[in-house]
């Protein structure tokens, strides 16, 4: 483990590491429409704003384990290395241990702005713990945004508590607001010193919420709303969930798909609730999307997870790894300073350069008419340019291409086909996972794919297309739709598409 | 006349802060019960208050080593509907 002392290494801004496309939200920046003081808050936010996240890092600490409801879809057996979702975690901590934690990252990843309490349970079921980290970083690391999220369940009576600590932003997991649907995800919730189960407590759970969200609306903290979406129990509940907290006065909403496997050992994954398919969630995002605005670059990560979004360095930074690190934080915040005001300079450029792209785009001769929208999967490993081997991609980035623009639509997680060991498994059945996960797409933009992979991308209906290699992805896709406008591919509907789990 | 915590427990600290006497305690391999402070909340709590949070079923039995919560108790299924509720979901 080596740890770098700032100061001691340049202070160039960092490369974007993890989802790295140039610009998720293309020339349809998410933000755009929000008044400037809201913009101003969210702008170096990576899970707030989706410009952010390509070149701001966050962290969470693992300093709340108890809950006071239980979720469906959440397993409180959460200590597990290898598992990558919400409410797990390889290692609690102490507010002292996570405030320790917390100024040896930003001092090593100076371009980590935020740090976030997530759990493993819920941040205000553990309202000492959270709050003595908050108050130590507030005094110790005045340049780290502090942000938490919660169920809900008890915001209403520590709202006043939680304004005391320097927080702008507050993100609420709400995935209903009809108590007979809450039934089907809160089998309990712990209420005035008893169990309250089902329809009784979801009732309750489902009142707090909606009371929290407008406490904090009233106060001025921005609130990003989760939902969890769950085919055949809230799917169809979700745009009106949208409306109403858009209404109270949420400014995000965040649509995520539900991670259900029976190893997790959740109820849903025992019981065999299916997750939705990449078409139902994003047919439901657009759905909202009329009503709310809609974020997607969401990589649902763990509640002790460090670095980018797409990426999670918490390996480098465990307990036994830091202890004996001594961080001189006065140090750090000059560098930390310098390296932000970099990342400012590069994002000033970029937007620049992103209006003149615009208008190149839109000049291009694109048939107006009759042409039909494209899915394309992008293989990147940062930068905003196709650099990635189709093999070496764990995740690719789906764009859509139509008549108007090119906009990021999602991100797809795939298993590594060409690890080349033992964890490697069928090759062949990995690389079947992994175009099945690309159902939907008709093009797959990368640096460079084998020959087998190739032609079974062929035959599944998705064209494989290395000539792009170290391009920008909204040129290139831009450049791809052209192309198939001008072979007269965009007349017919594509193949039929299979049904793909997200 | 005393809870016990046993094997199930994930040292998620839920229970700690409940107790009216504070009885509960963090330890390895899981959080225990001091037998000489539990009331099992009586006085304090119509509901034993660690069993009424705890998210783990058969985690803390009571003196005859009865799960206070048994299995299946807190999914909010009875057992004998476990299947046709099994098969409802995966319809889904």
């Amino acid at each position: 483990m080596e740890l770098t002392v700032l100061g001691q290494s340049q202070t160039t801004a960092p490369e974007a590491g993890g989802c790295a496309s140039s610009g998720c939200g293309s020339n349809d920046d998410q933000l755009n429409h929000l008044p400037e003081h809201i913009r101003a808050k969210v702008h170096n936010h990576p899970c707030y704003s989706e410009e952010a996240h390509h070149h701001y890092a966050r962290m969470h600490v693992a300093v709340a384990p108890a809950c006071n409801i239980q979720c469906h879809y959440c397993n409180r057996k959460y200590d597990c290395s290898n598992e990558s979702r919400p409410g797990v975690v390889s290692e609690l901590l102490t507010p002292d241990q996570a405030v320790k934690k917390v100024m040896t990252v930003a001092a090593n990843i100076p371009q980590m702005t935020v740090l976030g309490i997530a759990g493993p349970g819920d941040p205000l079921a553990n309202p000492e713990r959270t709050f003595d980290t908050f108050r130590q970083l507030t005094e110790k690391a005045p340049d780290i945004k502090l942000c938490v999220s919660t169920n809900g369940l008890a915001l209403p009576e520590l709202v006043d508590e939680l304004c005391q600590h320097n927080i702008d932003h507050v993100t609420m997991t709400i995935n209903c607001v009809d108590p007979d649907i809450g039934a089907q995800i809160y089998p309990w919730i712990f209420w005035k010193n008893r169990r309250v189960y089902g329809r009784k407590g979801a009732e309750i759970l489902i009142k707090q919420q909606q009371k929290g969200l407008q406490m904090l609306v009233d106060r001025g903290i921005l609130v990003k709303v989760n939902s969890v979406m769950i085919p055949g129990v809230n799917d169809k509940h979700l745009e009106e969930v949208s409306k109403a907290v858009k209404a109270k006065g949420a400014f995000l909403h965040n649509v995520m798909p539900l991670i259900a496997e029976a190893e997790h050992g959740t109820f849903y994954g025992v019981m065999g609730q299916r997750g939705p398919t990449h078409d139902e969630l994003q047919e439901l995002q657009d759905a909202c999307s009329g009503d709310m605005n809609m974020m997607r670059h969401c990589r649902q990560c763990r509640a002790d997870a460090v670095g980018m979004l797409g990426e999670d360095r918490g390996d480098e930074f465990t307990m036994d790894k830091i202890e004996a690190v001594d961080v001189d934080y006065a140090a750090a915040m000059v560098k930390r300073a310098e390296v932000h005001a970099a990342i400012e300079a590069t994002l000033a450029a970029k937007q620049q350069k992103k209006n003149e792209t615009f208008i190149s785009l839109s000049s291009l001769s694109i048939p107006k008419k009759e042409s039909r929208p494209v899915l394309m999967a992008i293989a990147t490993s940062g930068g905003g340019i196709i650099n990635q081997h189709f093999g070496h991609a764990r995740e690719f980035l789906i764009y859509e291409a139509n008549a108007h623009d090119v906009r990021f639509i999602s991100h797809r997680k795939t298993d590594l086909y060409c690890s080349g060991d033992d964890t490697c498994g069928d090759g062949e059945s990995v690389l079947q996972k992994t175009i099945n996960a690309l159902k939907g797409c008709e093009v797959v933009l990368c640096s460079k794919i084998g020959y087998e992979p190739w032609g079974m991308l062929e035959e599944a209906g998705i064209m494989p297309n290395g000539e792009h290699a170290m391009e920008a992805i909204e040129d290139a896709v831009a450049a791809v739709y052209k192309e198939m406008g001008e072979k007269g591919l965009l007349d017919k509907k594509p193949e039929t598409k299979q049904r793909a789990t997200a | 006349m005393a809870l016990q915590i046993v094997d199930g427990c994930v040292n998620c600290w839920a229970c700690e802060p409940l107790c009216p006497s504070q009885a509960i305690y963090a330890a390895l391999p899981h959080f225990l019960i001091d037998a000489k402070k539990c009331t099992e909340c009586d006085g304090d709590y119509a509901d034993k208050q660690c069993a009424s949070i705890c998210p783990i079923e058969e985690a803390i039995v009571d003196s005859q080593g009865e799960a206070l919560n048994p299995p299946g108790s807190l999914t909010g299924i009875p057992p004998e509907r476990w299947e046709q509720v099994r098969a409802e979901i995966q319809a889904r």
